[in-house]
């Protein structure tokens, strides 16, 4: 269980200070499937950084299964049982797909466990385990890496930053399976997923809409979601797929 | 080599990979003196008569066979240097592994200068590999000044994979290349230096004839209070493609120079380099710290990634 209380961070931002999260509160119960959503800009980022700790908040506190770790560092909080998988993900040179996949397991994996969750991700385990996660590697497949590294850690919250961004639409059915998994799994784990996508919000438990650095509406998928659909900031399906079209959704 | 101290035999496992003696020709040359060397019918290794070291003659038409040449050294104060000779011929294709190591626990220093020539036949394929380690802490030095200079003929291919990681104070590595019609240089440096280390690697590959073509490519981290210069210069004299790039990691109080050069005397040449020096982004070490690494941790993975 995640517990924030009276969480706010602020920044300077061209030479004057910006209050970007704004004294939020919430809790995150065992096995809950959050959607947060909202206009860009909102600070939905900066909330999921502030989980994962990369960035430290400026007043309030975090309690995870109830133990303080509102000034614990990246790798504590990672240790702690915390994942996150990044908006924008991370190049390296030399790194490759299998050795990401090995630093995130924790121990030597087996190249076949490794391949199990690229094919997860709906990726072609064999073309991609010795790639360099580098610049030569396409967004959408980077996106998915990002996802993969992710699961292949076991986690207790896990965050993800949109991670529909760049995906196609195939995938993107794969995608609400992963999710639909790792809440079903036989540990404890709540998924906090960033999204602005119809699709993924239509199968949350509940849903936070972030706006101005505050919780403008939270509450359950069937509360929020009639209130949001339709809104700038809710993507809905391509209308190709809604007639049986191409995409295979 | 059971004549070998263990320090002797750990030198050789770093720079050459042999845990035994290896498959095919080889010369071992340890403390100043050659101490034990193979041949086979097709590649012959004979002591210079004049002056010190080796001269390696592979027959034409020699394929998938393999050359290795370590040095060591373990003696402190032991200066030498020695000139390798590698007669190739034609249509050869060949793997040949060159690599110094230095073991130095004493006070005065050790240098080994070794001075590399290739003569390569036409249409040859040559894989080399040169990794310069050194160990010991004594006050001593370990200095390594390799030269190494290649001459290929039409149509030829050299490979060449020039590693030095950990132990060497100082080194002055010069590669001069002049490449033929059609000849084709691939080089893949990687350096890193440490404590007080210095360490200036000068290229200089000449592509004299049509449809040569040259890769240069320097990977490099500088910690510590080490400096680097890296000096990488292609001329391109005929109708020819050549590309460098130095890549480097500059970390706590290290120093890089890179000094990437192009010169064109043919209107035909197409020459491109790249340089680029910065430390390790702070996004790479945030991302494996999620995964559950320290800090110092995801930098030696880094580190170890760019190196590889
Ligand atoms: N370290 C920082 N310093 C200054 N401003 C920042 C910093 N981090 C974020 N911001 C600002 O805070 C606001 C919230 O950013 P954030 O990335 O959290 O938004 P978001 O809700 O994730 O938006 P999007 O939907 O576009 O991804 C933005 O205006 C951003 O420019
Ligand atoms: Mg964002």
């Amino acid at each position: 269980m995640l517990e924030l209380k009276n969480i706010s961070f602020g920044a300077d931002s061209n030479g004057s200070y910006k209050e970007i999260i704004r004294d939020i509160s919430l809790t995150i119960p065992d096995n809950r499937f959050v959607v947060i959503t909202g206009p860009n800009g909102g600070g939905k980022s900066t909330l999921a950084k502030l989980i994962a700790g990369i960035e430290q908040p400026t007043g309030g506190h975090m309690l995870l299964d109830g133990e303080d770790i509102t000034n614990k560092s990246i790798t504590e909080k990672a240790r702690l049982g915390i994942g996150f998988a990044f908006q924008q993900p991370v190049r390296f040179k030399g790194i490759t797909v299998l050795d990401l996949l090995r630093i995130a397991a924790g121990k030597t994996i087996s190249v076949s466990e490794a391949c199990d969750y690229l094919s997860e991700v709906g990726l072609c385990a064999k073309d991609y385990i010795n790639r360099e996660v580098n610049a030569s590697l396409s967004g959408g497949e980077l996106k998915r890496i990002e996802i993969a590294s992710v699961l292949a850690r076991n986690v207790k919250l896990a965050v993800f930053d949109e991670p529909e961004a760049g995906i196609d639409l195939w995938s993107f059915k794969n995608l609400i399976r992963i999710f639909e998994k790792m809440r079903t799994g036989n540990i404890q784990r709540s998924v906090i997923v960033i999204s602005h996508q119809e699709r993924i919000l239509s199968i949350a438990d509940e849903i936070i809409v972030l706006a101005d650095g505050k919780v403008s509406k939270y509450g359950t998928k069937d509360e929020i979601l009639p209130e949001i659909i339709g809104s700038d900031h809710v993507k809905g399906v391509c209308p190709k797929v809604e007639e049986g079209g191409n995409c295979d959704v | 080599m059971s004549e070998l101290s263990n320090v002797q035999l750990q030198l050789l496992k770093e720079v050459a990979d042999l845990h035994e003696v290896p498959e095919g020709a080889y010369n071992l040359r340890s403390n100043g003196k050659s101490v034990s060397r193979n041949t086979t019918a097709n590649i012959n290794i004979l002591t210079k008569t004049e002056g010190s070291g080796i001269d390696i003659h592979i027959k034409d038409g020699t394929v998938n066979e393999s050359v290795h040449i370590p040095v060591v050294l373990s003696e402190s104060g032991l200066q030498e240097t020695v000139y390798n000779d590698f007669y190739i011929g034609d249509n050869c294709d060949v793997l040949i592994v060159a690599g110094c190591g230095i073991d130095n626990c004493g006070t005065q220093d050790s240098e080994h200068d070794g001075i590399h020539r290739f003569y390569i036949g036409k249409n040859s394929k040559i894989r080399y590999v040169e990794k310069h380690y050194g160990s010991g802490d004594g006050s001593g030095k370990r200095i390594l000044n390799p030269v190494t200079e290649v001459y290929m003929s039409e149509g030829s291919t050299m490979e060449m994979e020039m590693v030095q990681i950990k132990g060497v104070d100082s080194t002055h590595r010069t590669t001069l290349a002049e490449l033929k019609r059609n000849a084709k240089l691939i080089v893949r440096e990687r350096l890193m230096t440490h404590g007080q280390q210095n360490a200036v690697s000068v290229y200089k590959v000449m592509l004299n004839e049509e449809g040569s073509s040259a890769d240069v490519v320097s990977r490099s981290v500088a910690r510590d209070d080490s400096y680097q210069k890296l000096d990488l210069c292609i001329l391109g004299n005929a109708d020819c493609s050549g590309h460098t790039e130095c890549d480097s990691i500059i970390m706590d109080n290290g120093r890089i120079l890179a000094v990437p050069s192009l010169e064109a005397n043919s209107v035909d040449a197409q020459l491109v380099h790249e340089a680029a020096i910065g430390k390790i982004a702070g996004e790479q070490l945030i991302k494996l710290m999620t995964l559950g690494l320290t800090e110092q941790e995801a930098e030696e993975q880094i580190i170890n990634g760019f190196l590889k």
